[in-house]
């Protein structure tokens, strides 16, 4: 189960720039930066959500609340019902980079989740199975560093869900790879979606990602960032340049973004 | 196998060339000193030092002021190892525990450990204690800081994972902080070593009866400078060694996470 209610949220950092007394600019209430501003959200159960916005906008705050890294200033996140005040087993955070520990091999990453599992031939067998989804089979003695940028990202993949997780909550997890590998890990992910069927919720700034991959995109605003749109999306194995609806909503998002002219 | 080979080769010359150089040194000081007429008394050749050092192997006391020194340095710098990288690792952590004693650490490191000397031999009498006790400072300290730097540098997506993965604090330690750390501390450690051994011979200069540096002091007041040297040889030769051993420590896999490179 991975229902998630987002309830009025809102989160401010202490601005640390000295300020002018007068400065009446919205973003900064009272000294403060305000990144999330009453942000409602709710995504059902098994739903692919990708969050897009403009940079420095908040999404990775917003997926670190919900993750319960951090605790946002007033509002709350459910997951299933339940408030999220710390970071759960069942909600697993893929991040940008160097989410693998480097000290430890492939398979050892892998444990790490199943610390308290005792029983050890489960173990084993989970592992494999998932060193097997990612197609990692023969490098689980590697350590990251000898991996490549799209094994690794795999790597991380499976470390999530060898767990079995409600959800995977993914920060821009393609972030530094080449294009082709790009290509190949967001079929892959799609792919382990539809086979696995757990809720993920993705951070992108790359908008063909949100288009492609998404059940739901959720377009973010510039600070104070508000939700600007909430899109579902339906049928996968989607073609942006061939269907005219998608490549009108694409023109539509990068104007939101501020971009108006798409070569 | 073609980088590790090529890593081979380069690593054997610098070898090769080090002894070459070493060789040509101690030809060219005693060429000098005979050319010069310099006498022995003042300035012993190597012939005569590595004369010395023979009598010295053969009679048995080389060994014993070897083993006295490199025990007490053992013991200071296990203490200070065992007390120093816990202390470092809580700072690290913790900000209470960096608020109330880090302002005393960083006034308490700058005091010499030589300057505890009288303080030292007062409290510990003559013997190994005052050695040891003055070892231990100069490991501590130092340590107490490396291990506080390291502990604070761990990339924080680590804990991160460490809490989405519920860790208890025993893992947290010994999974993320100490591996993390591990190669950091593999240099500090390198370093603490070779301060250590240079505090052994000064604080064997006063309180004790055995030791190279006593032998040192010892050979000074009988006018034997070729036993003077060979205790400086042999000081250097075991500093060498004791680097050697440390970085031995961070040649394995474990310590070396961050220099595998893709």
């Amino acid at each position: 189960m991975g229902h998630i209610k987002i309830d009025n949220l809102t989160k401010e950092y202490a601005e640390r720039r000295v300020l002018p007394r007068n400065d009446t600019d919205s973003e900064y209430k009272g000294g403060k930066l305000v990144v999330l501003d009453s942000i409602d959200l709710e995504f059902k159960d098994g739903e692919f959500v990708c969050i897009i916005g403009p940079s420095g906008c908040g999404k990775s705050s917003l997926l670190r609340i919900i993750a319960g890294f951090d605790k946002p200033t007033s509002g709350k996140v459910s997951i299933n019902g339940t408030e999220v005040v710390k970071p759960r087993t069942d909600s697993v955070y893929v991040f940008q980079q160097d989410g693998l520990l480097p000290w430890m091999t492939v398979w050892q990453n892998m444990e790490l989740g199943l610390i308290h599992i005792n029983d050890k031939e489960e173990k084993v067998k989970r592992i494999k199975e998932y060193i097997d989804i990612v197609e990692l089979t023969g490098f689980e003695y590697s350590y990251p560093s000898e991996l490549s940028g799209g094994m690794k990202r795999r790597a991380e993949l499976a470390r999530a869900l060898v767990i079995n997780p409600d959800m995977l909550l993914m920060d821009e997890p393609f972030t530094g790879l080449d294009f082709l590998t790009h290509m190949k890990m967001r079929e892959e992910v799609v792919n382990m979606h539809e086979y696995i069927g757990k809720s993920m919720v993705m951070i992108t700034h790359f908008i063909d990602d949100a288009l492609i991959m998404a059940d739901r995109v959720v377009v973010l605003s510039e600070r104070p960032t508000r939700v600007q749109m909430v899109r579902e999306l339906e049928g996968r194995a989607r073609n942006i340049e061939t269907d005219p609806v998608l490549h009108e909503l694409k023109d539509e998002i990068y104007l939101m973004m501020g971009v108006s002219y798409v070569v | 196998m073609l980088l590790l080979e090529n890593t081979l080769s380069l690593t054997k010359k610098p070898f090769i060339l080090g002894f070459v150089t070493f060789t040509v040194i101690c030809l060219l000081w005693e060429v000098l000193l005979v050319f010069y007429e310099v006498s022995e008394k003042t300035f012993p050749g190597p012939v005569l030092v590595f004369d010395s050092f023979w009598k010295l192997i053969t009679d048995g006391s080389l060994l014993k002021h070897i083993v006295a020194s490199l025990y007490r340095v053992t013991v200071g710098f296990y203490l200070a190892a065992m007390l120093g990288i816990p202390l470092g690792i809580a700072l690290g952590r913790f900000f209470v525990a960096r608020d109330m004693l880090e302002p005393d650490i960083q006034f308490l490191r700058p005091i010499s450990p030589l300057a505890w000397i009288p303080l030292a031999m007062l409290w510990f009498g003559i013997g190994d204690q005052p050695a040891i006790f003055l070892i231990f400072l100069s490991c501590f300290f130092p340590l107490v800081v490396a291990t506080t730097i390291a502990v604070r540098s761990i990339n924080q997506v680590y804990f991160q994972v460490a809490d989405n993965f519920n860790f208890g604090r025993t893992d947290v330690l010994f999974k993320i902080i100490v591996p993390a750390i591990i190669p950091d501390l593999v240099t500090a450690l390198r370093l603490t070593v070779s301060i250590a051994w240079l505090v052994v011979v000064a604080a064997e200069m006063i309180a004790v009866q055995s030791g190279l540096g006593f032998l040192i002091l010892d050979s000074r007041n009988a006018l034997r400078m070729d036993y003077v040297m060979v205790g400086m040889v042999v000081i250097g030769i075991i500093g060498l060694l004791l680097d050697h051993i440390v970085q031995l420590l961070g040649k394995s896999k474990v310590s070396q996470w961050n220099k595998v490179s893709t």
